[in-house]
């Protein structure tokens, strides 16, 4: 163990940098968790902002370990706040643990207020000898570079390639900042006054840094994905622009739509051509999306909806997560007709359930969603590249002939769908209940073969159910449930309870059920539900299928997603 | 070509005799036959209301989708596979109303489809309450005491949006709707063809005659001059008949996407290139 203001968790480090927006938080995150990938340690970043452009207080946190560190903490290892009112903004977060790296001319005023112990850093001061205030970020950078003795030269290398499209000029400033900022953390380093045992190896090199947002969009592409029409809306935006920025290279149409009523209406119509469409967006969004849903219902029409979740009702806490979207999910769009409902909890999974998305939405002709939120799609961490040679692309367009039906009764429900000019046959889509040939029909007979015909998919789909993961002992005795983003969180919290009796069930296919779910839940003596909304949502949809009730309940909605220890410690009384 | 191509067999027509909407089918289907276009490459896109029903009236690829959000699956079927023909069809209420911010929208896109609205100034389908072009006065059993909206102007509205392609007709005159049909589906570019009908049920003050006495045909109009088509657009008196204006070429929607550059083949022919995606999720290994 080290000696000085040291770090009780030999684990794991968690860095909290924090400050209003526009002060370049975000560039500090990202030059300290490339460099940090780069020398080998594991890496985790998640952040909290408010709805503001300026201004306001906002946060990163950074963990980094020696092995894999995937979910948000609470405890701060190492705190810089970059202004006045940024340590009030953690303080609740701040511990006798807590080494504080400030600048006492920026944050004098905080620290002279608090009792907390902090080390000196002139980050500005030092900027502005170099040549302006801006460079203070890097210094900061540096600072924390040189505390865990990563390789000057390596993050000199990276931080040039960040800068690389500015002036020659600005690129020494930002290196020559870097260097001072190392200097004084290799210093704080040497003289013992902070000390960490991570330690970096081998193995992260060839994995990849991705959030949510960027998994889920990739999947997207890597299921064929070719056209995507989306309002602007936090926290599902970044889908959007991503595979706006790379749509030429992949043939991608990405339109920016006047509504969300738009964007999945556009959406059907390229389905209908034979395009493979998504949209993504948020609550608000969702809901004026929903008669579109239906209408994928009626008009037996493939579709992919990425729904990130935020707090809502109406507009919220426009910036913040939650998971109360999924009974949104379950009933959107008026009718009765077959969906599925995806939330990954694993960076990984919110690609190849996205690419899979696309795959089942084409084979069974019915909307797809997967859901997640702002903490996952703000969330990132070193994980394994996804694996392309299992991203098969799935087409079901058949070639037509002149007696083509859209609507072909057939013995699982599923009629082969055409597209028009592939084929000599007509393609009629109908919102209208329909015949075979899809066009409007009154007939009450044919209503009721049309509706079971859709509905039989519902039961077929079940085919390709994803069952649900547990990580723990098989001959559990307490068995907690999660879904979604909160996996990591509950894994790692579950592995801090450090019981032998205690499984984690999570379910990154919410709907329909799996049907393992019942036989989990029934070999269990208790059953704890962990959901980050206010109405246990999941344990509701449970019980409709199961008729078993939860003899606990963990839940969050603050807008703030859970955090491990916050989590354990709740486990640990429940489990007492 | 025939116009029986276009032809369905054994069909219940939902419109009350002498309804407007015949006429214009009529003349659809004529223009369409005179384009030489099959109905096999022809999309026909419609809403909701009695307009909207005319996809399932003639033989062609239908997507008879949501009241007022014809224009955004037009949008993407045009952009999903360019070599179809593409037609938004459906009524005032349908396109004006409901889908009011996709007809604003729609325009400033600019895809190369045509958009057909049956405008009777009425609600038919719902049984007789106003639509946006609904004129002042007129009393229906919602507007009890007669509207005091100020009426919808699409093609003032169309106008002022630079749109490529501005038409009103009425479903009175075969010939020159037929004429004006042609030129709207032939147009590169958006075009919006409003054609006035009578609703013989719900509207008994927009009659044919009234339509009749009520309007006249543009004589010796450039339709490249904005200013005159938008003061043309904005009389009341006599509400004029004819092509408004027609925009300087612009590219469509679908030729500012920017995917048919290289490759004219529709979305659906083609695959994901494993090889990018590849080098894209290597940058993601963070190397330097």
């Amino acid at each position: 163990m080290s000696k000085g203001l040291s770090s009780h968790n030999p684990e794991s480090v968690s860095i909290v940098l924090c400050g209003q927006a526009g002060q370049g938080i975000q560039t500090v995150e990202h030059l300290l968790t490339r460099i940090f990938k780069l020398a080998g340690y594991n890496v985790f970043a998640t952040k909290e902002y408010m709805s503001r452009i300026r201004g306001g207080m906002n946060s990163t946190s950074i963990r980094i370990g020696s092995g894999p560190v995937r979910a948000a903490v609470s405890t701060i290892d190492i705190l810089v706040p970059l202004n006045n009112g940024a340590l009030r903004h953690v303080e609740r977060n701040i511990s006798s643990r807590t080494v504080i790296l400030a600048d006492k001319e920026i944050i004098g005023e905080d620290i002279a207020q608090t009792k907390h112990k902090f080390v000196d850093v002139p980050f500005t001061g030092t900027a502005a000898e170099i040549g302006d205030k801006i460079y203070s970020n890097v210094v900061a950078v540096g600072t924390i570079a040189g505390i865990f003795g990563v390789e000057l030269t390596m993050a000199g290398k990276y931080v040039e390639k960040f800068f690389s499209a500015k002036s020659a000029d600005i690129v020494q400033k930002n290196l020559a900042a870097l260097k001072k900022g190392f200097e004084f953390g290799a210093g704080l380093a040497r003289s013992s006054k902070i000390n960490f045992n991570i330690v970096g190896g081998t193995g992260v090199e060839d994995q990849v840094l991705l959030n949510g947002g960027e998994a889920v969009a990739l999947g997207a592409v890597a299921g064929g994905c070719n056209f995507i029409a989306s309002y602007p809306m936090s926290p599902s935006t970044s889908v959007l622009a991503f595979l706006a920025k790379n749509a030429r290279t992949f043939g991608i149409i990405a339109e920016q739509a006047e509504d969300e009523i738009a964007a999945i209406n556009m959406g059907l119509g390229a389905w209908y051509a034979g395009a493979r469409a998504m949209a993504t967006t948020s609550g608000g969004g969702f809901a004026l999306m929903t008669e579109g849903v239906s209408l994928a219902g009626i008009m037996e029409s493939p579709m992919v909806v990425h729904l990130a979740q935020r707090p809502g009702p109406a507009t919220g806490l426009p910036t913040r997560t939650e998971q109360a979207d999924l009974e949104l999910a379950l009933y959107a769009g008026h009718g009765e007709f077959p969906r599925i409902i995806f939330a990954p909890g694993k960076i990984e999974d919110a690609f190849s359930l996205t690419q899979r998305a696309f795959n089942l939405a084409d084979k069974y002709q019915v909307p797809v969603f997967i859901l997640t939120d702002q903490y996952f799609m703000d969330s990132y961490y070193n994980t394994i590249a996804p694996d392309l040679s299992k991203a098969k692309i799935e087409k079901y367009v058949t070639l037509t002939k002149k007696d083509y039906r859209r609507y072909e009764f057939t013995k699982s429900g599923v009629s082969p769908r055409g597209v028009p000019g592939f084929g000599t046959g007509l393609i009629a889509a109908d919102s209208d209940e329909h015949d075979t040939e899809g066009h409007i029909t009154e007939d009450l007979d044919l209503r009721i073969k049309m509706v079971d015909k859709r509905l039989k998919k519902g039961e077929l789909l079940k085919k390709d159910n994803i069952p649900p993961e547990l990580t723990g002992p098989k001959n559990y005795k307490n068995l907690i449930v999660c879904w979604g983003s909160t996996q990591n969180i509950a894994e790692e919290a579950v592995r801090k309870l450090g019981r032998d009796d205690v499984a984690l069930l999570h379910f990154k296919q919410v709907y329909p059920l799996p049907d393992e779910t019942a036989d989990y839940l029934q070999k269990a003596e208790k059953t704890i539900i962990v959901e980050n909304n206010a109405t246990s949502q999941f344990a509701k949809l449970i019980k409709l299928h199961t008729g078993i009730d939860f003899d606990e309940k963990i839940l969050k909605y603050n807008g703030l997603s859970f955090f491990v220890e916050e989590l354990a410690e709740k486990l640990k009384d429940l489990l007492n | 070509m025939d116009t029986k191509v276009f032809d369905m067999n054994d069909i219940d027509i939902a419109w009350c005799p002498g309804c407007g909407n015949f006429p214009i089918l009529k003349m659809l289907k004529r223009a369409l036959a005179e384009l030489q276009i099959k109905p096999a490459d022809l999309v026909l896109v419609s809403g909701i209301g009695q307009a909207a029903k005319i996809p399932h009236y003639i033989r062609t690829n239908v997507f008879n989708g949501l009241h007022g959000r014809a224009l955004p699956a037009a949008t993407a079927i045009k952009a999903a596979n360019p070599a179809l023909t593409v037609i938004a069809e459906s009524g005032d209420g349908d396109m004006y109303g409901e889908g009011g911010n996709h007809f604003i929208h729609t325009i400033r896109r600019n895809p190369n489809i045509t958009n057909i609205v049956h405008n009777n100034m009425v609600y038919g389908l719902t049984k007789g309450q106003a639509s946006p072009t609904s004129q002042k006065g007129f009393v229906t059993p919602v507007q009890v005491s007669g509207v005091f909206l100020e009426p919808f102007n699409p093609l003032a509205v169309a106008i002022a949006l630079d749109a490529s392609f501005v038409a009103r007709a009425f479903a009175g005159d075969i010939e020159r709707t037929t004429d004006i049909l042609k030129k709207a589906i032939e147009h590169k570019g958006y075009a919006l063809v409003d054609i006035f009908q009578p609703c013989v049920t719900f509207n008994r003050t927009n009659t044919i005659q009234w339509f009749k006495e009520n309007t006249y045909n543009l004589e010796d109009h450039d339709p490249s001059d904005r200013q005159k088509a938008f003061e043309k657009a904005t009389e009341t008196e006599k509400l004029p008949l004819g092509i408004f204006y027609q925009s300087p070429q612009k590219p469509s929607f679908e030729e500012n996407v920017g995917i048919y550059e290289e490759k004219q083949i529709p979305l659906y022919e083609r695959d994901l290139d494993k090889k990018e995606l590849k080098n894209l999720i290597e940058t993601y290994k963070m190397r330097l």
